[in-house]
């Protein structure tokens, strides 16, 4: 049964990460999603500190306030000091990660957090964390209902935002001209992947979050050419890396977060191998 | 002037306090095909950001119909660049044609089928008929042109934008082009077209805006296509363009290929 929770809570972030994943490649902000993973760290800590629990609504809030922030901060250093976007990017999620880091180890007699937690996960505690109602019966982990209400909330603001979300990513300058405002969007979108991102956090870890954002969008995208297809491609390839990779981790006996991300590469790189030597064969002169 | 459909006063846009636009005061005419020429780095993109509010202007104001932008975007169609977008995005010439009927209001309502008719319609408009399920990337630069002119019929617009729609076409685009420039016309309707080649722009346009960060002129064509002015928008910066006003009204002389017909 352990097992069992465990790989629902990945499957469910890795879907969940992909989903959103696959608007970040096609905006050109995969590093952006890497960024809010990492600067969302000082926002969870300053939740505990200031709600002194491990509540889920403040973390969320605090982690997606510092989300939109990362994205604000970022615009202005590109727009207003002139800076090119990378470097941009740099500078502002190393800043955050830091104080966050500060902070963790400043207060931590205080709080229940580690810096091995914050960055790697702990999935493996998730069977142990227990949701249970005021009558006593238990609901199952806590993780699961998070990341499953997660999970619901980001496929409704996909299927609901669909043509927002589409129109923007591919044309952003038609968007505004017929009156379409991209701000809202970009700040949807951000706040979107900063929840998501906060969720994931608890499970696999700060630096891992960016595998199941990046990668199976990035694997599906090699392959599909319409924008349903590739959200539906990509969502399959976290699933896959999430149940392989806890079975990797299972036979190996090594960190759980760790051979998931790992398998999340591994799917990208037979794809990427596949459809290089099916592009060969199509260019290929018949020898008679 | 008969009735105008748009107007720009005192505008004035600047990057890092260095101005694009300076001071460009200008009216067009409705119903005409209107082209704005001028030398790279003239501003020419940028006045049609400012025009379609997609850039913040230092000072003056755009009227379109008499009226604010927020109060007619309906009525306008804008075409950016084709370069301004990733032709890689995963989507099929009918997913980007429907972009055009989408607005603020039906943003969250599904494509209805009409919609959908609408965009097939300008479709054929355009040739394009037959490849409405294939992917953007697969496209040639001139088909590609060609769906962002079928998006923007879609949106049944009065005042048509379009940012050098003639870059990069094969010769059967640009001829389609043309024809449905001089049909948005025989409507009624007003065009106006960023263009950067002098030696086509007297066949093209009826009025001819010459820009060189300020306004160096505005007018029929007739009025426009003199050496003087050609000088002057395009400054000390080419002798060989002098040589080419010479040559525009010498009419024929064959630097462009010729279309193939």
């Amino acid at each position: 049964m352990a097992s069992f929770w465990i790989i629902l809570t990945g499957t469910l972030i890795a879907i969940s990460c992909s989903l959103l994943g696959c608007y970040l490649i096609l905006r050109k902000m995969a590093m952006v999603g890497d960024a809010i993973s990492h600067a969302v760290l000082p926002g969870i800590v300053l939740a505990f500190l200031f709600s002194g629990s491990r509540e889920t609504i403040p973390m969320l809030i605090g982690a997606a306030c510092l989300g939109v922030l990362t994205t604000v901060i970022i615009e202005l250093f590109h727009r207003k000091a002139r800076l090119q976007s990378d470097a941009a990017i740099g500078i502002t999620f190393t800043w955050l990660f830091a104080i966050g880091i500060i902070l963790i180890s400043f207060f931590a007699d205080n709080i229940d957090l580690d810096q091995d937690c914050v960055l790697y996960g702990e999935i493996a505690m998730v069977p142990l964390d227990i949701f249970y109602l005021a009558s006593g019966v238990s609901l199952g982990p806590r993780p699961v209902w998070i990341g499953g209400v997660t999970l619901i909330l980001i496929v409704t603001f996909i299927i609901w935002g669909y043509k927002g979300l589409f129109i923007t990513s591919f044309n952003e300058e038609y968007a505004k001209a017929i009156g379409i405002s991209a701000a809202f969007w970009h700040y949807a979108l951000m706040s979107s992947v900063s929840l998501t991102t906060v969720v994931a956090f608890e499970s696999v870890g700060a630096i891992l979050v960016v595998a199941f954002l990046i990668v199976p969008a990035a694997t599906a995208y090699l392959i599909v050419d319409d924008l349903k297809k590739m959200l539906l491609l990509s969502a399959l390839f976290g699933t896959l890396s999430a149940i392989s990779g806890y079975y990797l981790a299972y036979t190996m006996d090594g960190s759980i977060a760790g051979a998931m991300a790992t398998m999340t590469g591994i799917f990208f790189t037979i794809v990427f191998i596949i459809q290089k030597i099916r592009a060969q064969k199509a260019t290929q002169v018949p020898n008679f | 002037m008969e009735e105008i459909a748009l107007e720009t006063h005192n505008l004035t846009v600047s990057y890092n306090r260095k101005p694009v636009l300076w001071n460009v005061d200008f009216k067009l005419p409705k119903g005409q095909i209107i082209g704005i020429i001028g030398p790279n780095g003239s501003g020419k993109t940028t006045l049609l950001k400012s025009i379609m509010g997609l850039t913040p202007l230092s000072s003056g104001y755009v009227e379109i119909f008499g009226q604010k932008l927020n109060d007619v975007r309906h009525r306008i169609s804008y075409v950016p660049q084709r370069e301004s977008v990733d032709w890689d995005f995963p989507a099929s010439v009918m997913d980007v044609v429907l972009m055009g009927r989408y607005s603020p209001k039906n943003l969250f309502k599904r494509i209805k089928k009409v919609d959908k008719d609408i965009a097939a319609e300008a479709l054929e408009k355009v040739n394009l008929l037959e490849f409405s399920n294939r992917q953007i990337s697969q496209l040639s630069g001139g088909q590609q042109q060609r769906v962002f002119i079928a998006r923007s019929l879609t949106q049944n617009a009065d005042l048509f934008i379009m940012d050098e729609p003639f870059v990069g076409v094969d010769a059967a685009t640009e001829q389609a082009i043309l024809t449905l420039m001089q049909e948005m016309k025989s409507k009624g309707k007003t065009v106006i077209v960023v263009h950067h080649d002098l030696q086509t722009a007297k066949d093209y346009f009826d009025w001819i805006v010459l820009l060189n960060t300020r306004l160096v002129a505005s007018g029929p064509k007739s009025e426009i296509f003199n050496e003087e002015l050609l000088q002057e928008a395009y400054g000390g910066k080419l002798n060989v363009l002098s040589k080419v006003g010479e040559l525009v009204k010498e009419h024929d002389f064959p630097i462009r290929e010729k279309k193939r017909k």
